[in-house]
């Protein structure tokens, strides 16, 4: 944790650091912790997940301490801090969902892949998390899909096609 | 895209090419940024800005309902450094609103932020955007490049003198950075914890300077009051309820979706605009404003309308104006465990009553659930939320307990039914084919 920035900067690749630099530039000087959210995230699309070196890396580019930045990763869910699948899909039970088939949908989904939530498929290839409201409950059921891609009114025909999309 | 019906649209004007209609160009097009260079070009004082907007008697669309007008005047005036900030963190279940208008219109708040700033006298500005819809908050950003290019954004905004920056930052999956401090905490790149007030925002906000927070409905609706006058966007709604509302309408509906309507609007007619119930199916229970405002049954709903004055007088919130409908296939101790779960999942453990609270609760109505309850569960549920109840540094310890007691209220003999039973009293066959996942018939 001690080791000095450059040699822990390399972690992330230069193409993240750029974007992580374009963060840091929408607050002021000297708030760069202000950053380390989105930063958290670039370094786990790069990673696949956040590795607590990883955690380290950025909190040393962005000059705050390791463990503020890892308080930040294990306070929000969508910071995966451990390895997931490839494809990581998130599925919505909240009550709204829940009467338009949110629960049905986790259940389907659940019965075809042979796991549970919090599992990943034996290939690796997609892990299934139960999520709270995603703020899309009038497309309901809706999942997300590693985080960032929205599927709105996934009944049985929709899902299936998520799931052959997932390899 | 979403479904759209409206009375005296405004807010939803930008919507109906949906996702093609969102860009700069549509925005001017139809009148966009026209009050932004009225207010720069003739030199507004911020005072007859904040009177402008007083006298619509807009009330915060976020949920708390506090006249923004208001708001606006606790700035302190002098302080040379002070932020305006947007709450799209949208995560109060059942409510949806806030991500069609960014989708949809992402430049009416972004016009509606940048008067704000002037009003306050901020410089900087930032929108924070509920982490579980990336897509939305990617678009924004690509909106504030087109405002930025435009010289609606960034320095001597159309050669006035008044400078004022905008930028996006995006949460990553915490209910509670919905409460403004827990969402300045998370923009200084914290946990959302909140912070105990006083001192309150408008004193002490982001990074410690005076700052205003809107939710995003509320600073979308600006232009469209200083475009017609505030008095005449009053008097679009009733009475110490100006203007339209946006109301997301879920659950057992045929069209769920976002409706924008006049203040006062009966609550029969907006589900007449969501396409009535489901199957033609009776309505059991309504929750009118998020997950977090009381449930009122389905006869006590059909009589109001759908205002701050009228829903707080039948015992519930507008909130956020999520609009959660359930059919008589909902099993309401199923429902409440639900619920439960979300603030136990969501409590930011800060204070004791809430992270312990939050926890006996769910596992109280769980074992009920489970055919596990005993008699005097009821009273315990009860009890435990008299000590959350005003007893922690935000209101989530309150929002997790009024679906307790306003569901063990209304509902009583369904969860001392599921007690002595250890069942639902709805059909667990009946229960399945209310979601309308399965097909008839189909396994």
């Amino acid at each position: 944790m001690n080791t000095p920035n450059t040699m822990l900067s390399p972690e992330l690749s230069p193409e993240s650091l750029k974007k992580i630099d374009r963060e840091v530039a929408k607050y002021p000087a000297d708030q760069k912790q202000s950053a380390v959210m989105a930063a958290l995230v670039i370094a786990q699309d790069e990673k696949g997940w956040l590795p607590k070196e990883t955690i380290a890396a950025v909190a040393t580019y962005l000059g705050m301490a390791p463990m503020a930045a890892y308080e930040v990763a294990s306070f929000y869910n969508m910071y995966d801090l451990h390895p997931v699948g490839k494809y990581k899909i998130t599925v919505c039970t909240n009550l709204p969902c829940a009467l338009s088939g949110g629960v049905h949908a986790a259940d389907y989904v659940k019965q075809k892949l042979g796991i549970d939530f919090n599992e990943t498929t034996p290939d690796g290839m997609v892990t299934l998390k139960e999520g709270e409201c995603m703020g899309a409950c009038g497309d309901a059921p809706v999942m997300l899909v590693n985080n960032k891609r929205m599927c709105s009114f996934m009944l049985p025909e929709q899902i299936d096609k998520l799931l052959a999309e997932c390899k | 895209m979403a479904l759209i019906d409206t009375i005296n649209p405004l807010l939803t004007t930008g919507w109906a090419k949906g996702d093609a209609g969102w860009s700069l160009k549509d925005y001017e097009a139809r009148g966009g940024y026209k009050q932004l260079r009225r207010v720069l070009e003739s030199k507004m004082s911020q005072d007859d800005l904040i009177a402008e907007v007083k006298k619509s008697v807009l009330r915060g669309r976020g949920g708390a309902g506090f006249p923004t007008g208001l708001k606006w005047s606790f700035m302190p005036k002098a302080a040379p450094v002070k932020y305006v900030v947007c709450n799209t963190d949208e995560g109060e279940p059942g409510t949806f609103k806030d991500r069609d208008l960014m989708r949809f219109d992402p430049h009416s708040v972004i016009e509606g932020m940048i008067i704000a700033g002037y009003a306050v006298g901020a410089k900087a500005g930032y929108n924070y955007i509920h982490g579980e819809i990336f897509e939305t908050y990617e678009r924004f950003e690509e909106a504030l490049d087109q405002a930025r290019a435009a010289g609606y954004l960034g320095d001597n905004i159309l050669g006035s003198g008044f400078s004022f920056d905008l930028f996006a930052h995006h949460g990553w999956g915490a209910y509670i950075c919905g409460e403004e401090t827990g969402l300045l905490e998370s923009i200084e790149g914290k946990k959302g914890q909140p912070r105990f007030k006083p001192p309150f925002p408008a004193n002490f906000g982001l990074y410690g300077k005076p700052t205003t927070i809107n939710n995003t409905e509320t600073f979308a609706a600006i232009p469209f009051i200083l475009g017609m006058g505030g008095e005449a966007y009053l008097n679009l709604g009733k009475p110490n309820n100006g203007g339209t509302k946006l109301f997301s309408v879920s659950g057992h509906v045929n069209r769920p979706g976002n409706f924008e309507v006049p203040m006062g609007t009966p609550f029969s007619k907006l589900l007449e605009m969501a396409g009535g119930m489901r199957g033609g199916r009776k309505l059991k229970a309504v929750i009118p404003g998020g997950s977090s405002a009381p449930v009122l049954p389905g006869d006590v709903i059909m009589d109001c309308t759908m205002d701050y004055d009228s829903i707080a007088k039948a015992g519930s919130m507008l909130g956020s104006g999520a609009v959660i409908v359930m059919d008589e296939t909902v099993c309401m101790v199923k429902a409440l465990e639900r619920l439960s779960y979300f603030y136990y999942e969501e409590s930011c453990g800060q204070c004791t009553p809430c992270r312990e609270g939050s926890g006996w609760l769910y596992r109280v109505v769980h074992r009920i659930e489970h055919g596990e309850g005993r008699p005097e569960d009821l009273d315990l549920l009860n009890r435990v939320t008299d000590n959350m109840m005003g007893k922690t540094i935000c209101a989530l310890a309150d929002a997790a307990a009024f679906p307790v007691r306003s569901f063990i209220k209304h509902f009583q003999s369904e969860f001392e039914y599921h007690i002595e039973n250890k069942k639902c009293l709805v059909d667990p066959e009946v229960q399945r084919m209310g979601s309308g996942f399965f097909k008839a018939g189909a396994a």
